[in-house]
């Protein structure tokens, strides 16, 4: 078994390097501060392993391409920062109506609107949630470490293909841009999902008809199995349909398929949460901040405990309402004016109080501020 | 003891903030430090930069955290190391030193050290006049750092410069590395005890 050499890499790096490691075989991206290094990294790997790297004209077809290149049997993965994001709102949507497997990086940087490019930020939590239009189910990772970013990577390839459906990789600018130690996993080490392909010959397939599984098996495109993709609601031939019967199948089947996984998707990591009386509920690069709080909080006799969410959608419930029960007060700070807040209020339910520590003004949240906001609880 | 044989960190969590002007290749320093601390001595380390958009002049930061456990807050919140290259680095970076920290400055291009603890060395006037090249400034202010501080060994920054440098410049790294750690014993010769040597109870 070959292991690797520890090596010192950036958030970014770590985001390519999992997609390699997932089999990522195409890119389509549009280079953007904080993300460019994904880009730049991918242009030079893919094209070594004989798989296409495009650089497009602007993010819309960026992911278009990516869609495309999904549909015809591809591992497929682009990477932006919030502009761009925006952009992608669209097609984003009509990946979830296809259920298109596909993994969308998004480096959060300040905004809205092209913000403050070299800016840390966590604004884009709930447009992660719900920027596309309609209701639909949305899976988002979020990495707090170089390590974690090449892990939630890897996972975000492997819920994609296992569910059919889009994954964002939700990650910041303190994370893409911070360098860290990496000891690259050997390649046996990782486990690797590839979606579904159909059992039956192309005569048979019925490209949205699925077994007990809810997840419909995906044919690739050019190897005779004819079918039709589109935005539109479709029944399970594939094409359009307006029938009550067919549409409201196909909403339960869309989140059936992740709500029944709830939780295989549910990921938190805790840190000195079993004697907590206060608990930090964090994600991303704020995660570290509460994680040094934890530390000097501690230190200093309080009993603070940390519940770091890896995975920000599904929204983590079972873990959030354990950990909140019984607690004196809960503190969830990030880099928004309370985007996730107002989550951990929702399943919070009243029963705890739940405080907010907010900011937005470019920078990270220091220890010593998250400590301050918990003695004013105390 | 850590697992190479090195001696412990003299604190858990080591914050180092090595500044100057866009240029003068301490955004390098700061990436051979964490290579030299975080590969070879295998501490536990995170690098984190910021420069202005110019390519030469403007504002330029890298800031290394090094520790033997798990590092989470990436940023110094209170500094243990400060290197400040030019005066405007350690006019700006030097309100939030720890009690105590060691603080390098270029001994030519910052005329007024922030504090009167400040070890002044001549890197960039050494480099230039010893070696010909101005340019390496840096690597012989991690030679002096090495030395000074123990924070980092200098065979791990000797290892680090090898992977990183173009193979033309091995050689002259090389001297620049030993450079800045000469330049370091000879301000404690100068010194006479020194500020490393504390004295004996029964020498006093």
């Amino acid at each position: 078994m070959k292991r690797h050499k520890a090596r010192l890499m950036q958030g970014n790096e770590a985001i390519a390097e999992g997609a390699l490691a997932a089999g990522c075989t195409f890119f389509a991206g549009y280079p953007i501060t904080p993300a460019s290094e994904i880009t730049e990294l991918m242009s030079r790997e893919l094209p070594i392993m004989g798989h296409p790297f495009i650089q497009m004209e602007d993010e819309i077809a960026s992911i278009g391409a990516c869609i495309g290149a999904s549909l015809a049997g591809g591992k497929a993965m682009t990477a932006t920062s919030g502009p761009g994001f925006s952009l992608m709102q669209e097609n984003l949507g009509y990946a979830y109506v296809a259920e298109v497997p596909l993994v969308v990086v998004n480096v959060m940087r300040a905004g809205p609107s092209t913000g403050m490019p070299t800016s840390v930020a966590q604004g884009d939590v709930q447009q992660a949630r719900w920027g596309t239009h309609g209701d639909h189910p949305a899976i988002v990772l979020c990495p707090a470490t170089v390590a974690e970013a090449f892990e939630l990577t890897v996972t975000a390839f492997n819920h994609a293909e296992r569910f059919r459906t889009p994954v964002i990789l939700l990650a910041d600018e303190m994370v893409a841009h911070t360098r860290e130690k990496l000891v690259l996993p050997a390649a046996e080490e990782i486990e690797v999902i590839n979606r579904r392909r159909p059992a039956v010959p192309p005569d048979w397939y019925l490209p949205y008809k699925t077994d007990g599984s809810l997840i419909p098996r995906l044919a690739d495109l050019g190897e005779g199995y004819r079918y039709h993709v589109t935005g539109l609601i479709h029944d399970e031939r594939g094409f359009p349909t307006g029938r009550q019967d067919e549409a409201g199948w196909f909403y339960a089947r869309l989140f059936g398929k992740i709500s029944r996984h709830f939780k295989y998707l549910e990921r938190i990591n805790s840190f000195g949460m079993e004697d907590a009386e206060y608990v930090i509920v964090a994600y991303g690069c704020t995660a570290r901040s509460a994680r040094a709080a934890v530390r000097l909080g501690r230190a200093q006799g309080m009993r603070v405990g940390l519940l770091q969410l890896l995975c920000l959608w599904p929204f983590p419930r079972n873990a959030v309402e354990t950990a909140l029960t019984g607690k004196r007060a809960a503190l969830v700070p990030e880099l928004n004016f309370g985007q996730m807040r107002r989550e951990v209020l929702r399943v919070n339910n009243g029963r705890t109080k739940v405080l907010g520590l907010t900011k937005t003004d470019g920078t990270m949240i220091a220890p010593d501020e998250i400590l301050k906001r918990l003695r004013e609880a105390a | 003891m850590t697992r190479r044989g090195l001696p412990r960190l003299p604190e858990d969590r080591i914050e180092v903030r090595l500044s100057g002007s866009g240029g003068q290749g301490l955004i390098l320093a700061g990436l051979i430090l964490a290579e030299a601390a975080g590969i070879y001595d295998g501490r536990e380390v995170a690098m984190v930069q910021s420069y202005g958009p110019e390519a030469r002049g403007g504002a330029s930061k890298a800031e290394v955290i090094i520790s033997d456990s798990p590092i989470d807050y990436p940023l110094c919140t209170s500094v243990d190391l400060l290197l400040a290259m030019n005066q405007e680095a350690a006019d700006s970076y030097s309100w939030d030193l720890k009690p105590g920290a060691w603080i390098l400055v270029d001994a030519d291009l910052v005329s007024h050290p922030p504090s009167s603890r400040a070890l002044a060395l001549p890197f960039t006037a050494a480099a230039r006049d010893k070696l010909k090249k101005a340019l390496v400034a840096n690597v012989a202010a991690l030679g002096a750092i090495a030395e000074i501080t123990g924070l980092v060994s200098r065979r791990g920054l000797e290892n680090a410069l090898a992977d990183r440098a173009p193979s033309g410049m091995q050689d002259l790294n090389r001297k620049a590395l030993a450079l800045g750690v000469r330049l370091a014993r000879n301000l404690f010769k100068k010194n006479d005890a020194g500020p490393l040597t504390e004295p004996e109870t029964e020498d006093i």
